[in-house]
């Protein structure tokens, strides 16, 4: 099943989108792991995802964390720590 | 009642707190947050993501409506680009008593910071920066879990 994939703040600008639809892989069945298959595209992909432990993610809006299996889930976001208020 | 909006608009103080007041509040209590220059910060621009965000919000306000006998809840925050001086954030609460609508608040305020989807970018001397979390609102989000 195709997924939604999203990125904000500079992860999407690295990235230069703010969202894209791709297929996984079959074993990328965590976060870190689409992390990883993220950063092997190289460019601006690399820089984004090259410590995914400076990264949140969210599977279908709710945060998650990078080990959590992704499920049924049918959107992904990844994202800096917030720094809202 | 319970109002949460995301919105570039700005929105007024004082006709928040009296939505808050209504009929039969004791107490009302709330936050306004401004942006700061330091560091010669001009402006801010606040990115958030759509419709995680009010859930997020609405988790929260629902959170401090469990925990505290509150009879109204207001969050309000602005998006977009913000100059210095420009109102960012409102928290509102309004219970029977002091203590209730001032602890609810802070509860509020703090979370938001950890919980809700929002990133903030620095425009001003030295060009344009991502704003990075600091260890202190992490801290002060940990005292009410």
């Amino acid at each position: 099943m195709p997924l939604d994939i999203l990125y904000f703040a500079w992860v999407r600008e690295h990235v230069g989108l703010s969202s894209e639809r791709a297929e996984l892989p079959a074993d990328a069945s965590t976060p870190l792991k689409v992390a990883q298959w993220l950063a092997a595209r190289g460019g601006g992909y690399a820089t984004a995802f090259a410590a995914p432990e400076k990264l949140r993610c969210a599977l279908d809006q709710q945060v998650v964390a990078m080990t959590d299996p992704i499920g049924e889930a049918r959107e992904i976001a990844f994202f800096p720590p917030v720094t809202g208020g | 009642m319970r109002r949460i909006a995301v919105q570039s608009e700005d929105f007024d103080p004082g006709a928040e707190l009296d939505l808050l007041q209504g009929a039969d509040a004791g107490a009302v209590a709330s936050f306004t947050g401004i942006v700061r220059g330091d560091d010669g910060v001009e402006a801010l621009t606040l990115e958030h993501y759509p419709g995680m965000t009010e859930r997020a919000l609405a988790d929260l306000a629902e959170a401090a409506m469990t925990r505290w006998p509150l009879s109204a809840v207001t969050i309000i925050h602005r998006i977009g680009t913000l100059p210095k001086g420009a109102r960012i954030v409102f928290v509102g609460t309004a219970s029977a008593h002091r203590a209730a609508a001032l602890e609810a608040c802070a509860f509020l305020i703090d979370r938001l910071k950890t919980d809700a989807p929002f990133w903030k970018k620095e425009h001003g001397r030295a060009g344009d920066r991502w704003v990075e979390t600091r260890a202190t609102d992490a801290a002060a989000a940990d005292r009410w879990r």
